[in-house]
């Protein structure tokens, strides 16, 4: 197989080339013990923890495949990494299937397949398993994984949605609305002339440092798809109690910032894929944002508001108004003047 | 030379207080005042700046927002061109969701249509360039701040010969909206915040007529959230200076951007391509002399007459009160649809469908 091919139909069959593509670019980027037996099924005994086990998936179906700050690779371990860690639960190991679109460039694959390994190694993942399909040309963006991750929660860890209470303080590890500014910028449909880089990260050590500082979290959300409005939302309606947001509190990137101006997009509406929202009690806040400013994932972590009055979620706004912060309701639409 | 502008400086901090404790000692008594754009309806809403006012001062949304006075017959003249297998409509992407008589541009382009949310009236001429088999069709809607881009847009289309574009002209212009709103007797609005963006255009001039002959102060105000409060002051002032006997001006706060000729080159622009023709305001009915035609010698240009697609006058949903609430008689809580039946998701009018509608706003952004 020469490096310039593409994926061809024949790649899925289950033939010679199927098996070649496998061995040669799957299993070689994602080089691990356990995959490499490449029986039906893979025994991961070895890897259970103690704890109570934690199952999560997720589909990646971001375009463009490749962007300033990660790639579809980085997000499908991420993506999956991250809601465990939510969760609470230390990841162990992911599955791995993707679908190819015929006419896919294999160094495309293959650099999504290293980011894939990059980032599972930076996570701490094992790849047990996996399955590759192709299929013919047409709509599909050129690759999708999917991932299902496993891990363990440890004794002790209770978080939930519906756990928060009056009083309890909402922090965020960093600026928000990073990473779909990101997207739509590479997207180019609005030919801004700037790069955004996307937060795309595995949290997995940022939850541990927040549970470890504050056992008693009620819980840790990531703010993906619908911004940090619709998930507090989520722990409002959850938990019934409402959620008061200070706007000045909540960290944006300057240029996050400048971008989302000018379209007329809300940063408080915009994906993240490389940050927590965490809900803690009033007295462990101040040493949960301390110990997250000690990370470097969580460099710009401020308390934003906290729990309090009826269901629903508000914003004070810059200027001292008050007004109800809803669920994102369809999708943004840029403006007409 | 690049230059950074610290747009923050615009929407937070003690000036914003100062402001706030200013309004409140300028108000003396009911009061309303009228923003007549769209953008300043969001931008009321996302600051909370209602929640700030004094009891009796109301900030009233007009029919500011150029989604929700189209007509009903002009959406399905948009929906008709993008049925046609041979055309590319191109839109702003407020356009998308919002309802015809029986359809929408976003359901037919899950449908099959060739639909495309473009940012410039120039991206409609750049895709007919490299798509010559196709009829490129620019739905043109907006006020004044809009409607230059298109001209300009039609007049690059000439220069470079690119034939297979054309525009549905359903523009409006604001200020005979404003002669609607005072001509009526008992109308009860004691000033207007004049459109910050539009007043770039056609200049602050332009409301001479409305704040002399109406005696009905306004403001030229900018969109961020100190701008508001800094035109509500000046509105008050002019309040407190009218009920004295004093006479109503017009004036600009939003000075950084706009001058009493406004902008020379854009109503050129406007003046070459289009001529003003009375035009139809969806539930307030026909204003004279507030829209645009294109001119005969850009009469190929007009996508309907192209196209062969004719203007319908449809029946309005029943119930809905949008008319009334645009011309500031009714707010968005009086309707009995508000909220139940009308909501952002499943929007029954056009103050609902788009998202510079009144009630629209009104949905997100007021507590109920």
């Amino acid at each position: 197989m020469t490096r310039d091919e593409s994926i061809t139909l024949a790649h899925g069959s289950g033939g010679r080339l199927m098996h070649d593509l496998i061995e040669r670019v799957v299993v070689r980027a994602l080089a691990n013990p356990v995959l490499e037996t490449l029986d039906d099924a893979a025994d991961i005994s070895s890897l259970v923890e103690p704890g109570r086990l934690a199952v999560t998936t997720d589909s990646f179906v971001v375009q463009p495949l490749f962007f300033p700050g990660g790639d579809i690779g980085t997000l499908a371990v991420a993506g999956t990494v991250n809601d465990l860690a939510m969760k609470g639960a230390r990841p162990v190991a992911l599955t791995l299937g993707l679908i190819a679109e015929e006419g896919l460039p294999l160094v495309d694959l293959e650099r999504a397949l290293r980011s894939v390994a990059e980032t599972a190694r930076a996570a701490g993942v094992v790849i047990a398993a996996g399955d590759t399909k192709v299929v013919e040309r047409g709509g599909l963006g050129g690759l999708i994984l999917n991932t299902a991750g496993i891990g363990f929660v440890p004794d002790g860890v209770e978080l939930g949605g519906d756990r928060v209470r009056e009083g309890d303080v909402m922090i965020v590890s960093g600026t928000m609305g990073d990473h779909e500014t990101a997207i739509l910028v590479a997207r180019e449909a609005f030919r801004i002339d700037e790069t955004i880089e996307s937060d795309c990260a595995p949290l997995h050590e940022v939850a541990r440092l927040i549970l470890e500082t504050a056992p008693d979290t009620r819980a840790m959300r990531d703010p993906t798809r619908g911004g940090l409005a619709t998930t507090l939302n989520e722990l409002s309606s959850r938990s019934g109690v409402g959620i008061e947001i200070d706007e000045s509190a909540v960290p944006v990137r300057d240029d996050v910032r400048s971008v989302t101006d000018i379209l007329g997009f809300d940063p408080l509406y915009m994906a993240n894929e490389g940050k927590v929202v965490a809900v803690v009690p009033e007295s462990d806040a101040g040493r949960v944002v301390e110990a997250l400013r000690g990370h470097r994932l969580g460099r710009d972590a401020a308390v934003i508001g906290r729990a309090a009055g009826e269901p629903g979620v508000t914003l004070r706004t810059k200027v001292g108004g008050a007004r109800p912060l809803l669920m994102l309701e369809g999708v943004q639409l840029p403006r007409i003047c | 030379m690049s230059r950074t502008i610290d747009f923050e400086a615009f929407r937070t901090g003690p000036d914003a207080d100062g402001l706030v404790r200013r309004i409140h000692e300028l108000f003396e008594g009911p009061t309303a005042l009228m923003e007549v754009c769209g953008t300043h309806t969001v931008a009321i809403g996302r600051a909370g700046i209602r929640s700030l006012m004094p009891d009796g001062l109301r900030l009233l949304s007009g029919p500011g927002c150029p989604v929700c006075v189209t007509p009903l017959g002009e959406i399905d003249m948009a929906l008709a061109a993008a049925r046609r297998p041979d055309v590319v409509l191109t839109t702003f992407g407020d356009m998308m969701r919002v309802p015809g008589s029986e359809s929408s541009l976003e359901r037919e382009r899950a449908g099959g249509a060739d639909v495309r949310i473009v940012t410039s009236a120039l991206d409609a001429v750049e895709i007919a360039a490299g798509e010559p088999s196709k009829e490129v069709v620019f739905v043109g809607v907006g006020f004044e701040t809009t409607s230059p881009t298109i001209a300009a847009a039609l007049m690059t289309a000439e220069r470079r010969g690119v034939e297979n574009v054309s525009v549905l002209p359903f523009f409006k212009l604001v200020p005979p909206a404003l002669d609607l709103l005072v001509a009526v007797p008992g109308r009860a609005l004691d000033g207007f915040l004049c459109p910050g963006h539009v007043s770039s255009i056609i200049g602050s001039n332009a409301y001479e007529p409305v704040a002399h002959g109406a005696d009905m102060p306004c403001v030229v105000a900018g969109f961020e959230p100190l701008d508001i409060l800094a035109g509500v002051v000046m509105l008050l002032e002019q309040v407190r200076d009218v009920r004295s006997g004093g006479a109503a001006r017009v004036e600009t706060q939003y000075a950084r951007a706009v001058r009493p000729e406004g902008n020379r080159t854009a109503l050129e622009l406007l003046d070459e391509v289009f001529e003003v023709v009375d035009a139809d305001w969806r539930g307030i009915g026909t204003i004279p002399e507030s829209g645009y035609a294109l001119r005969e010698r850009y009469a190929h240009r007009d996508a309907g007459a192209k196209l062969g697609v004719d203007r319908t006058r449809p029946d309005e949903p029943e119930g809905c009160i949008c008319g009334a609430i645009m011309l500031g008689e009714r707010i968005p809580a009086d309707c009995p649809l508000f909220g139940t039946v009308c909501t952002p998701r499943d929007p029954v009018g056009p103050c609902m469908v788009s998202s510079e509608g009144s009630c629209a706003a009104h949905f997100r952004y007021e507590r109920r």
